[in-house]
């Protein structure tokens, strides 16, 4: 089966099985490892990536449900991490592991995207979503508070 | 060399080649061991300290030599060699070091050549002094070569951020210059400590620069193991034993064998490996397996809600198990007290929920192997890869990856035997991947135990006798941080009992520091409740012969404005703990939702000596992501064991902390020290249960013993 879609601005054409999954499918025949893999259910916000402006969990997300859309992965949030949030997040020292941080930062950068100036409250229903063991939440928060500042 | 599609690293041989620089290989004994070879063969064991590449464009490469996971000690580390040679830092890059322990490695009282096992917070602390001594070294070859060039004296020549001067002469060169006409001593000295540099013209330890490997991590292109790919791989997982220690028989091998993109099969001792073409491929056999799991292992009777009246019976009876510490006369100091105080309290097993499932890539060949792993313990696990093999340690080539967390779990090494076992049945390489309910359901937890405390308190209130007896599973991981070091109480007995239900237990951030400091901390706060005390002051009087300790309790005080005016509906507790050397002290503020149950913790306030901090900012991010951490472990996670088996599968029903509830505020300070370093990635964790339990306390007079403080059990406890 080939499925068409557009990947960080760019037509790409897929051939697999029936079956391929989005997630399995950026890293493993794309190479785009940037989407981690950390729990398969949705659960980690791990592998959050945008489609059509709106983040998705790639590891419960078929390929086929990509046809014809467009999707947005941390390689193409920005050319030399140019992104405001990724700016933020280096300034603040957020990652540890790091493990979890495209998952935040794509899940950041869709709310962003949607509503500019979000509340605190705001921010925190919607990063709920994406989990990191290292408990650097804190810096997160405050990443996310000076990109709103500065923007 | 396999020619990785993608690796995170170039391997060290290529970089060697390519860089055109120089590599200092710095012998300790005055030998240096110079050139482009492949040194292994031909260093002399227990001598090699360290090495600094550099290029002729003054690019400075430090060895890192420590497993990176999060921690940041790859910056650390590598800030201290740059502060000593005196290296201009934005030219510095950092790469893992070679799995040679001979050299990097560092034993446990910080001598040279032990293992690269990192562990224990012990990376900063263990290689302080030799990693400045290798600067200092380095710095000397730059220095020698200089005065040799110009013809001056060595001692007229000093340097300066990435350059030597010459003060009389008015002479600068760059460090990137020098390599161009470098030539080695013949002999390398130990620098005396008297000539390395003085703390005050430190740059870079104890000052604000940025961690080196942040960039990559903001932007995907940080490589874990998990992310390489090799030419041909292929993808691999295991079925493991739901119970520990059954064996597997699967039933319908040849329908396995057929689905589509199916590779291979492997029978082995604890599962049944799968490899496919894809990862969609071989998690749909994985899914299809009908295994039956045979054998009567010891595990099977492992019932853990059930275990702990096994451990009530343990601390009763009159059998002794390890004693931790034992002065004065407890029995007799026990039976004249004015006073007894007795709680016990509980721990769950936890698990360590890296966020990057286990995993390695292994390509085996007929007499070698070359592995890329995440690995805590880079030369135990390229030791093991040979032994598994039955090949010689220099046929392993392994490749050190970013690890997504490790807390203790990338300290062992079945994850990336299975992945060798596998490429080696498959005859090439293999990507294997563990889900995240083969993480949980295989994992190696922090064990359960209760904690046995009883207090005598004297005719003038004060406590003169202490006797803690620690029962669970796990043997050697229930002692550590059971002991009091920082309180005196003159006739004490701390004692560990354990029971082995066959499952497996591992180290986890902070070790027994966890369940111990709880009880401990929550003890004393139960004591002074019922002498009418502060609990501050309480542990001021305890620890008035150890001003170190005092100022960190007495900063977090401060801090917390303990005493002062609390917000209504809310509640504060304090705690104290120490681990890895470093002293700290935590408030903590929380409110109560009584009709769900839920505690909410706004704010903590933390403190810490570490002696030495090379790198305080990331110190302050350790700390935090340790209280974080704590809490988890504290509010939400309990792994539970039914006949053997574990009940949690995923992040539905082992549930992480999440942001909304993470602390609205965290204010940490760190003490101005100079003592030596101590480790400071575990020393945030330990009070966390006490000082949720003892605000809960103080809020509600009710007294939370059992980790973790789920709702229903705060509910429980409200109501009774």
């Amino acid at each position: 089966m080939t499925t068409s879609f557009i990947l960080n601005g760019k037509k790409v054409e897929v051939t697999a099985a029936s079956d391929a999954n989005l997630l399995w499918t950026l890293r493993e025949r794309l190479q785009l490892t940037g989407t981690k893999y950390g729990c398969g259910a949705s659960f980690c916000g791990t592998c959050t990536v945008h489609l059509e402006g709106k983040p998705i969990k790639a590891c419960v997300t078929p390929l086929s449900a990509v046809e014809g859309k467009e999707v947005l992965t941390i390689e193409g949030l920005s050319e030399n991490r140019s992104h405001p949030l990724q700016i933020a997040w280096i300034e603040e020292q957020v990652p540890q592991c790091g493990y979890c941080h495209s998952g935040q930062i794509m899940q950041a950068a869709a709310l962003l995207k949607a509503n500019p100036n979000p509340s605190r409250e705001e921010i925190l229903s919607h990063m709920n979503a994406v989990l990191c063991r290292c408990g650097t939440y804190p810096r997160i928060m405050k990443a996310i508070e000076k990109t709103i500042q500065n923007t | 060399m396999e020619t990785p599609i993608k690796e995170n690293k170039i391997s060290r041989r290529k970089f060697l080649k390519r860089g055109g620089g120089i590599t200092f290989l710095i012998a300790a004994a005055g030998v240096p061991v110079w050139g482009l070879r492949n040194h292994e063969k031909e260093t002399n064991p227990g001598q090699i300290t360290a090495w600094v590449h550099l290029d002729e464009n003054g690019t400075i490469t430090i060895y890192n030599p420590a497993a990176e996971m999060g921690q940041g000690t790859m910056t650390a580390l590598a800030a201290i060699v740059a502060e000593e040679m005196d290296a201009d830092w934005s030219m510095v890059k950092i790469m893992d070091a070679p799995v040679e322990p001979e050299i990097y490695g560092i034993g446990w009282g910080g001598e040279r050549g032990g293992s690269m096992l990192t562990v224990g917070s012990r990376s900063v602390s263990g290689h302080y002094r030799n990693l400045r001594q290798s600067g200092a070294q380095a710095r000397y070859v730059l220095l020698h070569n200089v005065a040799r060039e110009w013809k001056v004296d060595i001692k007229e020549l000093t340097t300066q951020e990435g350059h030597v001067i010459h003060s009389k002469s008015n002479r600068k060169i760059s460090y990137g210059e020098i390599a161009g006409f470098i030539q080695l001593p013949e002999e390398l000295p130990e620098i005396p400590e008297s000539e390395w540099k003085d703390p005050k013209d430190f740059r870079l330890i104890g000052k604000e620069f940025q961690r080196k490997d942040i960039p990559e991590k903001v932007d995907g292109s940080a490589v874990f193991s998990t992310d390489i790919m090799v030419q041909d791989m292929v993808y691999g997982v295991v079925s493991r034993s739901p119970v520990n220690g059954s064996k597997p028989e699967l039933k319908n091998e040849s329908e396995i064998k057929a689905l589509d993109g199916m590779l291979g099969v492997l029978m082995l001792d604890h599962g049944i490996g799968l490899v496919a073409d894809s990862m969609e491929s071989v998690l749909k056999a994985k899914r299809n397996c009908q295994i039956s799991w045979n054998g009567n292992p010891k595990a099977l009777g492992h019932n853990s809600r059930e275990a702990y009246e096994d451990y009530n019976k343990m601390a009763e009876s009159d059998s002794s198990g390890n004693i931790i510490t034992s002065s004065g006369n407890l029995r007799n100091e026990l039976s004249l007290s004015d006073k007894i105080i007795k709680a016990d309290y509980k721990n769950d097993y936890v698990y360590h929920a890296q966020m990057e499932p286990l995993n390695a890539v292994a390509h085996v060949k007929a007499d070698r192997a070359e592995v890329w792993a995440g690995t805590q313990a880079a030369d135990g696990t390229r030791k093991a890869i040979a032994d598994h093999l039955k090949i010689p340690l220099e046929s392993v080539k392994l490749h050190t990856c970013f690890l997504g967390g490790g807390f203790g779990r990338r300290s062992m090494t079945d994850y990336v035997l299975e992945a060798v076992d596998l490429s080696k049945a498959m005859g090439r390489p293999v990507k294997l991947q563990w889900t995240r309910e083969d993480d949980i359901q295989f994992g190696a937890f922090r064990p359960m135990s209760l904690q046995c405390m009883e207090a005598g308190i004297d005719q003038k209130g004060k406590i003169n006798a202490w006797r803690h007896v620690v029962v669970g599973t796990g043997g050697g991981l229930l002692g550590s941080g059971a002991d009091i070091p920082f309180y005196d109480i003159p006739n004490k007995h701390i004692e560990v009992r354990n029971i082995d239900h066959g499952i497996r237990t591992k180290h986890w951030r902070a070790v027994g520091h966890g369940p111990n400091k709880f009880a401990i901390e929550t003890f004393l706060d139960e004591i002074a409740v019922a002498q009418k005390l502060d609990p501050y002051q309480l542990r001021r009087e305890l620890m008035k012969n150890h001003p170190r300790a005092l100022k960190v309790l007495d900063t977090a005080a401060k801090m917390a404005d303990w005493g002062g005016k609390v917000p209504e509906g809310r509640a504060r507790g304090i705690g104290f703990a120490e681990r890895s050397g470093t002293l700290a002290a935590g408030v903590c503020e929380i409110s109560l939702n009584r009709n769900t149950g839920k505690i909410k913790v706004h704010k903590i306030w933390g403190a810490m000596d570490a002696g030495v901090v090379v790198h305080p900012q990331n110190a302050k991010g350790q700390m935090e992501g340790a209280l974080v951490m704590g809490l988890s472990s504290v509010l939400n996670e309990s792994i539970t064991f039914k006949d053997g088996r574990v009940e949690q599968s995923n992040f539905n029903n082992y549930p992480l902390l999440r942001m909304e509830d993470s602390p609205e505020e965290i204010a940490i300070e760190i003490i101005p020290s100079t003592e030596p370093p101590a480790g400071i990635g575990e020393a945030g964790l330990p009070f966390m249960g006490a000082v949720v339990s003892n605000a809960f306390a103080s809020l509600t007079g009710k007294r939370l013993r059992h980790m973790p403080f789920t709702p229903e059990k705060v509910k429980e406890v409200l109501a009774s």
